[in-house]
This record gives structure tokens, C-alpha cells and sequence, in this order.
């Protein structure tokens, strides 16, 4: 579905099913150099399941007009644009990695927008090492094979996303090299310079997941205390076997872990 | 952290797509040797059967067993997914038809198998799907053959028989200028002589019946997608990027921007045309590709050594393989093949027709059949048998005189090889 968002055209896909404002309604936002595919085996199922979805591709990523947007809090903004483009309300938000930093300053910052918060693969502080912060600058598909390869846990999931016979390394690296040059760099630089976590944590007061891949490297379950010591109503669920890329490495487990709460 | 870096090509070919089996522990991919898969509730089966979910339902769709497969080759070529198929000709079908229908036309290499110039010139032309063959050498021929309703580039990377090297990246090019994919036959190379990816192609497809199950046991094909291919930018391929009835009206490329493709092809192709692996084939070709490496290597070593010796051979008029100087390709082969031409070639033996079926018949280790990329080493006569539904006209184009012999070299040790030649080569030339 096509969207005019903050005057500029923004894409969502709704799942396999026409956008119906009145449902309850769950926004999927995808992380770095990513667009909404990331979800598909989260997002079909909440469509076909009593809920509207609307699984974003930001500013400059996948079909969505640019420019890239520099900063988490004008994502954060930018996702509440959305809803009011929708038409909707209030919303549960699940974010990926970059996308779970840009979900908990929306639930800070718009609190009567945001009903319940899922943060997959999340971490706080969400640092990037100067090394990796450089490749996005200056060597794209060196940096593209350091997080694709970063990000998975093993060179073999069962049974494939999205469905049996797709080697997730191959189709991670392949999205990555869809978003436009420039996306990859701006996305981590806002990462590594999102400084407002322990304080927007603090400032949600809606129902909170963490969900975390037990063998993630890129954002490891470890670096989730502080979040988790403001957000004294959050829970966690750990998966095993997962790196980074949870929602491709797990999607069944990650779908479990929503169902119910968002 | 350091640099992180892929797992190496040997070590794919052996872990990629499979862990140890986390029901029983069993390190060797188990033959999951069943028809369906039994649903956790209604529920679980409606999502599985809509895409809510990853799963298998019905192994005509997919199988545990075949999904290691298709993952491993998949990771193997450097592409992001793979559906195995019945054969390699299931897999050029299941291609073919997942982004042609009747109206549609195909630019193909004329220097092909006959099975597949077969399949192009007359049985998909019967359902509306024309082609217009050119020299796979003529990078114009290409461009011009090219219509309003063209919907892809087809070629093998090495031509059967002739071995024409095929100019990957710049037939890529010629397709991609046209917002066409460029679909080839990796068959004969393998993705550890060529991976056609890196080149520029967009589509590849397999018999696996060949050097990936390397042993001739087993009938298999698979077909791989490059997924960087953009559908949607084409602007060609409603198929991909339009809402398809046969599934609730699914969008491919919306729900998957890189596999849109492979969505579609086992979505519909494999589910309607039914031309699956059984997971028993899988498992056999699985055995293979954990050594296609080794065999790689010693199947080109053994055919380096097999054709230099025909090349000096006085009955022997002429050697048609890419590594020698004489062959039209030879500098293109050591830009794009540098680990080898593989392990079939063609030669001409003096005395023509006559002179060939005394070779074929006087041969001991050689055997005499339809087949290539075995263990064991092959031989046949193209123009009677492979290629005989082609006209003189199609044979001499696709370069194979009444005298070609095409050989197959195998595993084993090359001075019984060569001997059996030599002795062959002798009661040739004997009116």
C-alpha cells in the first residue's frame, strides 16, 4: 500500500490483505539496510489473524521515496506520521535492531500512540565499531558481508525463510544490496549515535518485549540490562539458536513470542 | 572483531544447509521419506498452506530432505534459494514457465542439448512460447534476436557438444540493457569450475543427474535464483510483480523483494506441474556435492591429460576443447573458467562414421552411453543418438560432424584411460 507520508511517498505492505483502519493495528519496523520483507513470516500471519499490519520501508529503503532520515528520533517521528497517514490511532510497535531503537523513542515520545512494544534484537547502547561505522562509509559490500555474516548464527536454517529451500545468508546479502548506496551508512550512524535508550525506556509505560537471540553477536542478549532495569514491566523471551537475524533464523519462534502480545 | 569471511567452497559443499538432526543427533542428512507432514492443529495448517509460516506440508511442494539440497546449492553458487526438480530438463521447464507463458518469446544459444533445443523448438512452441536460436559467439545476434515480448536469455556456459564458451558477462549485459535475466545451464561446469552469478547471470538451473551427483545413480535437477535481479524495474513480468489468482491473489514481489521468483516457481510451477525430486534422489545427490570439489579437480586433471593425448594422435583429426589453443574460446576460457573446461569434450576421428563406430565399439574402460558426468568415463556419438533430432544444418551450426565423438572423462587412473584410447584409436583406422 501506497502512503503520502510527511509529503513524500512512503510504501507499506499490510500483509496479504487490504488495510482495514479499524482492527487493531501492528507496525513492523524493518532495522539498517533492510526493507519489510525482513517480516514476512511474522506479518502475513497477524494479517490473516485478526489484525491490520502495516510493515514499513523507511524513508530511502525499498520502494519508499527518500531522503534517509538521519536520526532515530525523526524515524520515531516519522512512524507516528504514518499512523496518522493511516488513519490509525494507536498502534503496537515491533522493531528490529535499528527499527526496535526507533519503536521505543516513538513509545516515549508519543506514548498515547503506542499500545504495546516489542524490541527483536535489540541492544542499548547500540554501538557500532569504528571499523564496521567505516565500511558503511567507504566499502559497502565489505560492510554488507560483516553484518550478513555477523548476524547469523550458522550456515544452515531450518527450514527456510521465507520457506524451505532459501539459503538466508544469500537472500540477507542480496536485500542488503538492493537499498541504495548511502542507506547503509546513515542507517548505522544513527544507530551508533541514538543516545536517548535508558531515558525513553524509562518514559514507556506500555506493555514491553525484548525478543533476543541467544547466540547474537551484533546485539547480544547481555546488552539489553539497562533497558530492561527501566522498563520494569518489560519481559523477555531468549531464543536458542539464533543469531541476529532472528526473524529468518527463527521465524516461528519469533511469531510465537508476538502472538499474544502485540 | 576481524574481518569476518565466508565458509570456503569445500567446506559448503559439506555443511551448508544441514545440522546435525535435532530430533535423533544423526550427523548425515536423514532421508525424510514420507509424503506429508502432520499439523500441529488447524490453525497451524491453514497458516502453513497460506505462507503465515515456514513449513513443509506436502513433499510434492518441499521435503526436509530436498530442502538441505537446495539450500546447499544455493549457498554453493552464491544465489539466495533453489528448487529441486524430477531432471534437469523439469528444471529449465519450471524456469521457463514461471515467466512465460503463450505470446512469449526466448532468445537461446543454438548450442545447446538436444534435449533442451527439443524442449525450445518444438514442444514449448506447441504452447505459444517461440525462440529464435543465434551463435552464442555473436554478441549482435543476441542483441538483435531480441523482441517487445522476449521474456529471457537462455544458454549453457559450456555448449553441448561443441563446448562454445559462453561470454557471461557481456550476454548478461546485453540482457540487462533489455531488462531481460539471462537464464544458463550450468550443468557442465559446476559451481566450482564457473559460478555464473558472479558473472552477471540471474538464473541458473542444474541436471544434477551429472557432476553434482557425480556417480550416475540418481536423475535430478535444480533450478538456482541469483535473487539480484529486479523484477519490478523490468516492468515485464506480471507474473512477479502483479496480484496472481492461483494463490488469494498474492503479490510475489511484495512479499519477497529479492525472491520474488522462486516464490512463484514453487508456488505454481512445482505445486501445478508437479515435477518435484523425491527426497531419496536428494540424499543421493547430496553424497555427491560433499565431494564435488575433490572430483572436480580429478575429472579435470584426467581430461587435460585424455585430450593432450588426442591432440597428438594421428587418427585423430581434430580436439575440441577450451583449453587448447586450437579451440575458438580458448582465451575466454582462461578468463572465466580458470580452474578448468570440465571434464567433456568433443574430438573428430579420421574415417568419419566408419571409423568412429569401430572407436565406440572397440573401446574397454569407456562405456558407451547417454549420459555424462559420471565417475566412470563416457562416450557417444552425438549426431545418432544426443543430438539426432537436429537437421545437418543445426548439427554443423551446433558444431558436430557425422565424425564427432564426444567423450566424458572420468575418475579413473588416466594411463588406463589413455590406453584404452590409443588401443580404440588403432582398430579405428583398420578398413
Amino acid at each position: 500500500m501506497e502512503l503520502s507520508v510527511n509529503g513524500r511517498e512512503a510504501y507499506v505492505y499490510t500483509g496479504g490483505r487490504t488495510f482495514d483502519a479499524s482492527l487493531p493495528t501492528v507496525v513492523f519496523i524493518h532495522g539498517a539496510e533492510h526493507d519489510h520483507c525482513v517480516w514476512v513470516l511474522q506479518t502475513r500471519y497477524f494479517a490473516h489473524h485478526g489484525r491490520s499490519v502495516l510493515a514499513v520501508d523507511l524513508p530511502g529503503h525499498g520502494r519508499s521515496a527518500g531522503p534517509v532520515l538521519g536520526s532515530v528520533e525523526e524515524m520515531a517521528d516519522w512512524i507516528v506520521a504514518l499512523l496518522d497517514a493511516a488513519g490509525v490511532g494507536k498502534a503496537a510497535l515491533v522493531g528490529h535492531s535499528m527499527g526496535s531503537l526507533i519503536a521505543l523513542e516513538c513509545a516515549a515520545r508519543h506514548p498515547a500512540r503506542v499500545s504495546a512494544l516489542a524490541l527483536v534484537g535489540t541492544a542499548f547502547p547500540m554501538r557500532v565499531s569504528d571499523e564496521l561505522l567505516g565500511a558503511t562509509r567507504d566499502d559497502e559490500p565489505l560492510a554488507q558481508d560483516m553484518v550478513n555474516i555477523w548476524s547469523h548464527s550458522a550456515y544452515a536454517q531450518y527450514p527456510g525463510n521465507p520457506g524451505p529451500g532459501f539459503w538466508v545468508m544469500g537472500e540477507n546479502l542480496r536485500l542488503m544490496q538492493r537499498q541504495k548506496p548511502g542507506v547503509m551508512h546513515a542507517d548505522f550512524v544513527a544507530c551508533n549515535a541514538y543516545a536517548n535508550g535508558a531515558a525513553a525506556a524509562a518514559a514507556v509505560k506500555c506493555p514491553a518485549l525484548l525478543v533476543l537471540g541467544k547466540r547474537d553477536i551484533m546485539t547480544p542478549p547481555r546488552a539489553t540490562k539497562e533497558l530492561m532495569a527501566a522498563m520494569p514491566q518489560s519481559r523477555k523471551v531468549e531464543i536458542a539458536g539464533s543469531g541476529h537475524a532472528l526473524m529468518a533464523e527463527k521465524p516461528d519462534e519469533v511469531l510465537e513470542a508476538l502472538v499474544g502480545f502485540v | 572483531m576481524a574481518n569476518p569471511r565466508y565458509l570456503g567452497f569445500d567446506t559448503l559443499s559439506l555443511h551448508a544447509g544441514q545440522q546435525p538432526d535435532p530430533t535423533t543427533g544423526a550427523r548425515a542428512t536423514p532421508i525424510f521419506q514420507t509424503t506429508s507432514f502432520v499439523f500441529r492443529d488447524t490453525d497451524h495448517a491453514a497458516s502453513l498452506f497460506n505462507m503465515e509460516r515456514a513449513g513443509h506440508v506436502y513433499s510434492r511442494i518441499s521435503n526436509p530432505t530436498n530442502a538441505v539440497l537446495e539450500e546447499r546449492i544455493a549457498a554453493l553458487e552464491n544465489g539466495i534459494g533453489a528448487i529441486a526438480t524430477a531432471s534437469g530438463q523439469a528444471a529449465l521447464h519450471l524456469a521457463v514457465c514461471t515467466i512465460a507463458g503463450a505470446g512469449s518469446h526466448i532468445v537461446s544459444s543454438r548450442s545447446l542439448y538436444g534435449g533442451s533445443h527439443n524442449l525450445l523448438q518444438y514442444t514449448l512452441k506447441r504452447f505459444g512460447i517461440e525462440t529464435t536460436f543465434v551463435d552464442p559467439r555473436n554478441l549482435d545476434g543476441w542483441r538483435a534476436a531480441i523482441r517487445p515480448n522476449t521474456r529471457l536469455l537462455f544458454a549453457e556456459t559450456l555448449g553441448n557438444p561443441g563446448l562454445d564458451v559462453l561470454d557471461v558477462p557481456n550476454v548478461a549485459q546485453i540482457a540487462h540493457e533489455a531488462k531481460l535475466p539471462l537464464l544458463v545451464d550450468s550443468t557442465f561446469t559446476t559451481p566450482y569450475l564457473m559460478r555464473p552469478f558472479d558473472l552477471g547471470a540471474d538464473l541458473l538451473y542444474h541436471s544434477a543427474t551429472k557432476f553434482l551427483g557425480g556417480h550416475g545413480v540418481a536423475i535430478g535437477g535444480l533450478l538456482v535464483d541469483g535473487g539480484a535481479f529486479d523484477w519490478e524495474a523490468s516492468g515485464r513480468f506480471p507474473e512477479l510483480t502483479e496480484p496472481y489468482d492461483g494463490f488469494h491473489g498474492m503479490d510475489f514481489q511484495e512479499e519477497s523483494t529479492v525472491a520474488a521468483f522462486l516464490l512463484r516457481a514453487r508456488r505454481e510451477g512445482l505445486r501445478d506441474f508437479g515435477a518435484c525430486m523425491a527426497p531419496t534422489v536428494a540424499f543421493q545427490i547430496l553424497q555427491g556435492v560433499e565431494t564435488l570439489a575433490l572430483r572436480m579437480q580429478r575429472h579435470v586433471e584426467n581430461t587435460r591429460e585424455v585430450a593432450a593425448f588426442l591432440a597428438g594422435h594421428a587418427a585423430v583429426e581434430s580436439v575440441n576443447y577450451p583449453e587448447l589453443d586450437t579451440h575458438p574460446d580458448c582465451a575466454l576460457a582462461r578468463k572465466l573458467l580458470p580452474r578448468g573446461c570440465g571434464a567433456v569434450f568433443t574430438f573428430a576421428i579420421k574415417g568419419g562414421r566408419a571409423a568412429g563406430r569401430r572407436f565406440i565399439e572397440s573401446l574397454r574402460v569407456f562405456s558407451h552411453l547417454a549420459n555424462v558426468g559420471d565417475a566412470k568415463s563416457l562416450v557417444i556419438h552425438p549426431a545418432s543418438t544426443t543430438h539426432f533430432r537436429m537437421d545437418d544444418a543445426a548439427l554443423a551450426a551446433a558444431g558436430i560432424g557425422p565424425g564427432t565423438i564426444r567423450l566424458s572423462v572420468g575418475l579413473e587412473d588416466p594411463r588406463d584411460l589413455i590406453d584404452d584410447l590409443a588401443g580404440a584409436l588403432r582398430v579405428s583406422q583398420k578398413n
